[in-house]
């Protein structure tokens, strides 16, 4: 006789369950869907989560770096966010802006200490492959370091580090040997539209 | 009427044009021959020597004929003829075409030509050699022997020490007259370097009125100098020390021994009057390092080791300074090994060379960095400044130490680094194109371990295609070496005005 409600219970827990599985990515997939999409090519697929970072790039021109909203998978915890954020960075830049970290660099890991101190270690192509010049060389340098802190606002400072080891510079001019705070010198928010609004979107604490 | 006197004026103008004027400031050229010496007339137009082909006419007897019609002259000597056209660079030299370093000017009746015409032109169809030493201002004929003699004081003092380098190596005889040493130098005649200005018991070091002699002027608080030579590599080494007379007080600002600042002194600022005896110059890059590469072939490393041989002749014989360049060919140093030559020799400042690079063709022009802390830098610096320790000097007493990690060396000297950039790039403005961005401040990693004024010169950009070929030009490179150069010579002169403040 009790075995009546035993199996209302069973079968209602199941539809409950079927309905979280199929319906929580569902709605988050209708929520990114919402989210305004920017100039820039999104490099996630349009299913899969993802938030609106600010991604640096050289103007077309070459002489400044510009801020550009670009889509970035969303991951859990500061330090995956900020390994998708670079792996972003690494690609292709959006038309008409300029990639400014050599082609083929490999980001071999990612590291936040308690102290807001990030340590971005990359393979060592960014050296071989650098095209050199202090204008690339501080682009590139400062292209990695805004576009971390721009978008954790748990990070304080950037490290590069190139093949796991403190180096001089990447091209023999800027130091990296310590980590270095954002530089706005060299940015030029050049199309206001497309500048960043860092305190709306908080995606990782 | 005031229009009939107004063409009467322009057309007296055009028939004789106002002659370029004799150049005010730079020594007259000297021809030395077996005959002796005599001036050569020389002008200034468009930066550029000219001498007039009328005076090369009376002093190497040859005959000049202009034809204004055909806007050309013909120069003969001895049957053999040079014909060079009006706004020309070259002349036909016996039938041959020779490159001049600027066009044939004619100004009215007169026919100018860039003094290099003696030695390209005149010099091979005469029957003597004729060769010029712009740095001597003379004009050699014949195989005279004409060695060099740079002067340098090594260490105002007292006792004061002065280096004299001859080369080629000649017999050096010196004599003491009064309170002057007069060192005569086989030859006949002398190309010196002098430094501009003496020091310590030396009150001036000049050529005397011998050709073949240089005098050493002492002071009245000197006591007799002791002279000696050695040769060595080709060079007669002549070494002049002084010291001071036994009852004369010692000028009161050379007191101390070189090299050891007074009690007030922090160790890490170099004493300047001693430290500017020496420049030097990082040639950025080399080896496997090629830096830059435009698309025109030109390698950062080589232009940067280009210039930087320019900018060391340069400071070797204007200013007789001692340079010390970071690599002296095509190798592989590390910033750190460069970092190391420069503080171990305790030189007065630092100038790296250096060609940029940008993502796109569009930039270009002249850029000059200077390095700037980054907090935990100020941070480090405060705290070292706090740590200073003292230090047993020999003959008693300590001395306080400041010590500063080596890596942040730079951190006193930024003032006066960014008054070097500021004077490079006043001086650089003046013979090259210069960026919207010429004076930048950045962490540099070669700039912050300098314990002494240092900037960093990025001459040009070699991404931009006009800026790569402008950059390989004989022009570009000694304009850049001259402008260095000149600001190092600007930079002296303030940094000793505050030390006599």
């Amino acid at each position: 006789m009790t075995r009546g409600p035993i199996i209302a219970a069973a079968v209602i827990g199941a539809i409950l369950i079927a309905l979280l599985v199929w319906g929580v990515p569902a709605f988050l997939s209708k929520k990114t869907e919402s989210t305004p999409v920017s100039a820039a090519a999104a490099t996630s697929s349009p299913d899969t989560p993802h938030i609106t970072a600010t991604l640096y790039y050289a103007s077309s021109d070459g002489r400044y770096l510009v801020p550009v909203k670009h889509d970035v998978p969303l991951a859990s915890g500061v330090v995956e966010q900020g390994r998708q954020i670079l792996l972003t960075e690494l690609q292709a830049a959006p038309s008409p802006y300029i990639k400014v970290i050599p082609e083929g660099t490999t980001l071999r890991g990612f590291y936040v200490t308690d102290r807001g101190d990030a340590f971005v270690d990359l393979g060592p192509e960014i050296v071989r492959a650098h095209p050199g010049g202090s204008l690339n060389e501080l682009l590139t340098v400062y292209a990695l370091v805004n576009a971390v802190t721009a978008n954790l606002p748990a990070v304080q400072r950037v490290q590069i580090l190139v093949n796991g080891k403190e180096v001089d510079a990447i091209a023999g001019h800027v130091d990296i040997r310590r980590p270095l705070t954002r530089d706005a010198s060299l940015v030029r928010e050049r199309d206001t539209n497309q500048a960043p609004k860092l305190k709306a979107q908080k995606p990782v604490q | 009427m005031a229009r009939a006197t107004a063409a009467l004026v322009a057309l007296f103008l055009i028939a004789f044009p106002p002659l370029p004027r004799a150049q005010d400031n730079a020594p007259p050229y000297t021809l030395l021959s077996r005959e002796g010496r005599r001036p050569i007339p020389t002008m200034t137009r468009g930066g550029r020597e000219l001498i007039a082909l009328d005076d090369v006419a009376a002093l190497f007897q040859v005959t000049v004929r202009g034809d204004s019609l055909a806007r050309a002259v013909t120069l003969t000597y001895r049957g053999k003829t040079i014909i060079a056209s009006a706004d020309q660079p070259m002349t036909s030299v016996d039938g041959r075409v020779v490159a001049l370093p600027g066009p044939v000017v004619q100004a009215g009746q007169r026919w100018l030509v860039p003094i290099e015409f003696l030695s390209r032109a005149l010099g091979p169809i005469y029957d003597q050699r004729i060769t010029i030493r712009p740095s001597a201002r003379l004009v050699i004929v014949g195989d005279l022997r004409v060695p060099h003699v740079s002067a340098r004081i090594d260490m105002a003092g007292p006792p004061t020490h002065a280096t004299f380098l001859v080369t080629p190596a000649s017999r050096v005889t010196a004599t003491t007259e009064g309170n002057r040493v007069l060192l005569r130098v086989e030859g006949d005649a002398i190309e010196p370097t002098f430094p501009p200005s003496a020091a310590g018991l030396i009150e001036s070091i000049h050529l005397g009125d011998q050709p073949d002699t240089v005098v050493v002027s002492l002071t009245r608080a000197a006591a007799p100098a002791r002279v000696a030579t050695s040769q060595a590599d080709n060079a007669t080494r002549v070494t002049v020390d002084i010291p001071a007379a036994p009852d004369a007080r010692p000028p009161s600002s050379q007191a101390q021994a070189p090299g050891v600042p007074g009690q007030d002194t922090p160790a890490s600022v170099p004493a300047l009057g001693q430290a500017m005896q020496t420049i030097i110059i990082d040639p950025g890059h080399g080896g496997d390092d090629i830096g830059v590469k435009g698309a025109g072939g030109l390698q950062e490393k080589q232009l940067t080791l280009d210039v930087a041989r320019r900018v060391r002749s340069l400071i070797e014989s204007r200013l007789g300074l001692r340079v010390i360049m970071t690599r002296e060919d095509d190798k592989l140093v590390t910033l750190n090994e460069r970092a190391a030559m420069a503080n171990n020799s305790k030189a007065g400042l630092l100038v790296s060379l250096h060609a940029n690079g940008a993502p796109s063709a569009t930039p270009s022009g002249a850029e000059i960095f200077y390095d700037r802390l980054d907090r935990e830098g100020e941070a480090a610096r405060r705290a070292a400044a706090a740590q200073s320790v003292s230090l047993p000097v020999i003959g008693g007493g300590t001395r306080p130490i400041e010590i500063i990690p080596w890596d942040l060396a730079q951190a006193p000297h930024v003032g006066s680094s960014e008054v070097l950039a500021t004077v490079l790039e006043e001086e650089l403005r003046k013979v090259v194109p210069m960026s919207t961005r010429a004076r930048q401040q950045a962490p540099m990693r070669l700039l912050s371990a300098a314990n002494m004024p240092a900037a960093l010169v990025e001459m040009a950009y070699l991404t931009n295609g006009p800026q790569e070929m402008q950059a390989g030009t004989e022009g570009f490179k000694n304009g850049v070496a001259q402008a260095i150069v000149n600001a190092i010579t600007r930079f002296r002169s303030l940094t000793d005005d505050r030390e006599t403040r």
